[in-house]
């Protein structure tokens, strides 16, 4: 199978990685965004750290403008959607309007994640621990074993690279044909080395690619290649 | 071990161990209103003349300074007993406490104490506090003073802290952050109420930073807070002490108060020369290798030499280098900010023993008490500025009668210049110091939280303490109100946090902390310094050293010292590097930790040299670019310096005094622009920055940058000599002043520059902990999420209190945009375009630098798409 610039293999199938952190799939005419973690910023300030309330703003923006780009059939939101059990309840009304004019006209589906467990009411969609379409399960935290192809999030994958003296790091989807971990698309998600254990515990190997988001396009990088922290 | 020597007689070395010379010269009629004897007390006079020293004028002056009740600023030179002369006034007026109360005379300890803190001293180094309170302590003794002298830094033990809140030492000497945390605690009006004195060392230093600021707040409220405060400044010179002046006391609107100004009869006028070079003298670079043998000489020749460099990587090269030659073993020490604070101690204490000949050093030893007899100080590389020049050169001999001696050593031909430029220039005794800061918003912010940690405050009130802070005299209200505001909810536009506020006002009207954890959490956080991530690098044995290739490093080595995160990050295992004077290994990063084991390797990869921290002053940079301009001053240059001019003129030209020259020129299926401004390297950046947004939309298509000290080149793929001849592409839009404008917001959008300058606003205000109780947050995450922040925050409220905190930054840190602005208006009609055949022999320079530095900045997407393509390249060439 011959892959273009941006195209990523997952359980046979070809799926577009978009620069945004998007995940669409032409096939099913379907989208996948992970770690949204909506009201991160309020959930901070409720321990005293003000981070900018600009964040479900921003990340909403930022999805609709793909929803744009790709106007799919489906979305699935693949976990940590919402930053904490209580965000929902913080969502500021124009967020929530933004959110639900979003679903309209397709389908919307939010996977459990371990920051939103629960699934809420007046955001839409339908909720479930995971979903099957054709070979491929999209869950939030990455399984044991892979039967056909997965796809999940919960590790905000990061890559970094050496170049000229200095590095380059950016978000990632991390992905080795039969599964792929996709970066953060939340505005405040940080972000955790594609060398970190947690990958290895997943991948079993270093024979993974990350794909790592450039301004517009994707760059392809070896995992071997990739430095540590 | 220092003794009072240290303070009394290293510094009083005239007044000292040549009292024949010393008494005509320091007691020049006329210089002193009165004799010694009617100034000082009695136990005072009987004490110098014991050790058979006199006192200084200024040191006189300032006890009738202090006498008369008022504040002052002493400007001495190094070696002008400055510290004494700071603590004199105190030491007289408590000798006089005792008298006047018929209290017995003993020893500080244990007596009543009932006067609390009479004289607060703030240094800027924590370990310069430490040595001068050592220092007191003999000269107190001997005196038989009833004084008793205590430090509090970041080092004393918590149980001390707590003693010395209910009863306070009668001289206490900290820091500002340490000053800032007591103003913080409820017990601040009981400790100071009562406080007559503050000693502000080393203030030229303190007042260029953000330490200053905070500095300068922490000084208004002590004002308010004891109405008997009087302050006593001591600087070196420094180019308006008036400003300096204003600093030391309280503001008022109607007319600027200034403190009283004594000057310090200055000793010989320095003797600065430069090491000649000889043809080996490299066109760029700034290892200054070819010097070393040169170096190695004069340390020779010398007692005890201190050799300044401007980096820390130089410095390990040097040092490295220099014992490679070092066939007579002698004792070479090396010193920089990034040491182990042991290891460095180690140095200072071998140096004040007279047991080193040569110490190689960065700017971490400008500040401190002076050690050593120093015969010598060598500056290697650019003097950057004409101040920062006399300071260093004033290392050296603390005789005043005789001239200090400095050698400057060039590494490249453009340093020859700014090095015969700063020769003038402390010939005619020029001084260029930085003019007086405007007190920055981010550390405002920190001081009101600060306060409300203390107690509840009254805005306005707060207002009007604020304003008697020099560089806070002008602040307005609006502002004032926006970092109020942002302290409470985190001032932003859509009021989300009303709820979750820090600080709130009661009934009374007055703001307070809302919960015990934000006045911890600003405890754990105070201070302006924010350092770049730092590693430790400790030594550890080889992986290869162990059984084979699976051998588990060894843990639990010693610690070296500390590394930059960002060098760190381009390092991969078996890299090799200079070190703390070695070659060492790197094997692996474990949690916050680099290791590192030791190698025979000779030719470690040492750190790409990253510039100094501080810009080539304006003030050099002027006389640099009249030097050039003028052949009649090109006597004093060296052969090759002056050929190499020489030939620039026939085949090019010389850059004018106020012109700006650039030259186009083709070269290897490339075409350059390369321009002469003179500005720094931070502020050429930029402008590189600039100028390629500008070429990219006229279809240059310019490929990268380069910046030095003193030139900026430009390549591309588009023949921008050929549209400039054509009046396609004019100079003056290129270099508009407009750049400035919706460029600069541009690129500000995505510079990692502001990003890093942002970062620090942020953990200055408080709005990120750096650190918070019990689990100290790691500095990377920090990087992460204000780079996140900063995105956030520019898209939906580019106006916020701490994007304006970075902006003023960004003017003279990192971007240095106020220095370019100033060059743009400076060169506006009159930029010179010179297109050339080939490249201009000032140019080679710059071009040289190609390769060495990073290219295009910032282009993080460029990189990317290499390192993906050397992934394809693999791929393919496997097949």
């Amino acid at each position: 199978m011959a892959l273009e610039a941006g195209e990523i293999a997952v359980g046979g199938q070809t799926f577009v990685g978009d620069a945004c952190g998007a995940l669409y799939w032409p096939q099913q005419c379907l989208l996948v965004v992970s770690d949204l973690h909506l009201e991160k910023a309020s959930s901070f300030a409720r321990c005293g750290i003000l981070l900018p309330p600009y964040d479900t703003a921003t990340t909403l923006a930022r999805l609709s403008e793909a929803v744009q780009r790709y106007r799919p059939r489906v979305v699935i939101a693949l976990g940590d959607s919402f930053h904490d059990t209580d965000a929902v309840r913080r969502l500021r009304e124009p967020d929530r309007a933004a959110l639900l004019s979003l679903q309209r006209g397709r389908d919307w589906i939010w996977i459990a994640g371990n920051h939103d467990p629960d699934p809420s009411t007046g955001v839409g969609g339908v909720f479930q621990a995971s979903a099957v379409f054709g070979p491929l399960t999209f869950r939030h935290e990455p399984a044991a074993a892979v039967d056909g192809g997965e796809i999940a999030g919960h590790l905000h994958p990061v890559a970094r690279v050496r170049a000229r003296g200095g590095s380059v790091s950016r978000k990632c989807f991390a992905g080795d044909g039969r599964r792929l971990i996709m970066p953060a698309f939340g505005a405040l998600t940080g972000g955790l080395n594609v060398r970190d254990c947690a990958f290895a515990a997943v991948f079993r190997a270093l024979d993974f690619t990350a794909h790592m988001l450039g301004r517009a396009r994707l760059y392809a990088v070896a995992a071997a290649r990739c430095l540590p922290d | 071990m220092l003794d009072a020597r240290a303070i009394f007689s290293r510094q009083e070395d005239t007044a000292i161990r040549s009292p024949r010379a010393q008494l005509d010269r320091s007691l020049s009629p006329g210089e002193v209103a009165d004799s010694p004897s009617t100034v000082l007390p009695e136990p005072f006079g009987r004490w110098f003349a014991a050790r058979g020293w006199t006192p200084r004028a200024h040191q006189l002056a300032l006890v009738e300074k202090a006498r008369a009740g008022r504040s002052a600023l002493l400007i001495a030179p190094t070696g002008g007993g400055k510290t004494l002369a700071g603590f004199l006034p105190s030491l007289v007026e408590l000798q006089g406490r005792t008298n006047a109360g018929g209290a017995p005379v003993g020893p500080g300890r244990g007596l009543p104490r009932s006067d609390g803190l009479h004289t607060l001293y703030i240094s800027p180094l924590k370990a310069l506090a430490v040595d001068i309170a050592r220092n007191l302590e003999t000269p107190v003794r001997e005196i038989g003073l009833p004084v008793h002298i205590e430090t509090r830094t970041g080092d004393t033990p918590v149980s001390k802290r707590m003693r010395q809140r209910r009863n306070p030492p009668d001289i206490l000497l900290t820091t500002p952050e340490q000053l800032a945390l007591l103003l913080g605690s409820a017990d601040a009006p009981y400790l100071f109420g009562g406080l007559k004195r503050v000693v502000l060392d080393e203030l030229h230093a303190l007042v260029t930073s953000k330490r200053g600021d905070l500095l300068a707040l922490g000084l208004a409220r002590l004002f308010r807070l004891s109405p008997h405060l009087h302050s006593i400044g001591l600087s070196a010179t420094v180019a308006d002490p008036q400003e300096l002046c204003r600093y030391l006391v309280p503001q008022r609107a109607a007319m600027p108060a200034v403190a009283d100004l004594v000057v310090a009869q200055s000793g010989a006028p320095p003797q600065v020369s430069m090491l000649e070079p000889g043809d080996e003298l490299p066109w760029a670079g700034h290892t200054a290798r070819y010097a070393l043998p040169g170096i190695y000489n004069l340390i020779k020749a010398h007692k005890t030499t201190l050799v300044f460099v401007n980096t820390r990587s130089q410095a390990e090269m040097i040092f490295h280098e220099l014992w490679a030659i070092n066939d007579d073993g002698l004792a070479i020490a090396l010193h920089h900010g990034s040491l182990d604070v042991a290891q460095r101690r180690k140095v200072e204490d071998a140096m004040a023993q007279g047991r080193l000949r040569a110490v190689v050093c960065t700017s971490s030893l400008d500040l401190g008490v002076d050690w050593g007899d120093i015969d010598l100080v060598i500056n290697v590389g650019a003097p950057k500025g004409s101040s920062r020049l006399l300071q260093r050169i004033g290392r050296a001999n603390h005789r005043l009668d005789e001239p200090s001696r400095g050698i400057l050593v060039p590494a490249n031909r453009f340093e020859v210049l700014e090095c015969r430029a700063a020769i003038e220039a402390v010939a005619d005794n020029a001084q260029d110091t930085p003019p007086l800061r405007a007190g920055a918003l981010d550390v405002l912010a920190q001081h009101i939280l600060g306060c409300a940690c203390g107690q509840p405050f009254d805005a306005d009130q707060l207002y009007a303490e604020v304003r008697t802070a020099a560089p806070y005299s002008s602040l307005t209200r609006t502002d004032f109100d926006a970092a109020i505001d942002f302290v409470a909810t985190g001032g932003y536009a859509l009021r989300a946090y009303e709820r979750f506020a820090r600080i709130r006002q009661g009934r009374d009207g007055r703001w307070r902390v809302t919960h015990p954890r934000f006045a911890q959490s600003w405890r754990m956080n105070i201070g302006t310094i924010v350092e770049s991530p730092m590693l430790k690098v400790r030594l550890v044995r080889s992986r290869h050293a162990g059984k084979g290739p699976g051998g588990t490093i060894a843990r639990g080595g010693r610690v070296l010292g500390e590394v930059e995160e960002y060098f760190a990050e381009g390092l991969t295992p078996g890299d090799t590097f200079a070190f703390a004077g070695e070659i060492l290994r790197y094997e692996a990063i474990v949690a916050n930790e680099i290791y590192v084991s030791r190698t025979d390797a000779s030719d470690p990869k040492v750190p790409a040299y990253a510039g100094g921290k501080f810009p080539l002053s304006t003030y050099l940079a002027a006389r640099v670019r009249t030097l050039l301009a003028d052949p009649a001053h090109w006597l004093q240059l060296p052969d090759a310096v002056r050929e190499w001019l020489a030939i620039q003129r026939f085949r090019s030209q010389l850059p004018g005094v106020h012109e700006l020259l650039v030259e186009t020129f083709p070269r290897a299926s490339r075409h350059y622009l390369v321009c002469y401004p003179f500005e720094g390297r931070l502020a050429h950046q930029t402008l590189g920055m600039l100028l390629t947004r500008r070429l990219e939309r006229a279809r240059l298509k310019p490929l990268g940058f380069v910046a030095s000290e003193y030139a900026l080149a430009v390549w591309g793929l588009g023949d921008m000599g050929a549209q400039i001849g054509d009046g396609r592409l004019r100079l003056a839009d290129l270099f508009g002043e407009d750049m400035l404008g919706d460029d600069l917001e541009a690129w500000l959008a995505e510079s990692v520059m502001m990003k890093r300058t942002f970062r620090s606003n942020a953990v200055i205000a408080c709005l990120i902990e750096r650190r918070f109780p019990g689990k100290e947050k790691t500095r990377r995450q920090v990087t992460v999420s204000t780079d996140l922040i900063y995105d956030v925050l520019r898209k939906h409220q580019p106006d916020h209190i701490l994007l304006r905190a970075a902006g003023a930054d960004a003017a003279t840190g990192l971007l240095d945009i106020r220095r370019l602005g100033e060059m743009l208006s400076r060169v506006k009609g009159r930029i010179v375009h010179k297109r050339l055949e080939r490249v201009s022999p000032l140019a080679v320079p710059v071009m040289l630098e190609i390769g060495r530095e990073s290219v295009y900045g910032e282009a993080g997407d460029t990189l990317l798409a290499e390192a993906a393509g050397e992934l394809v390249r693999e791929a393919m060439g496997g097949a």
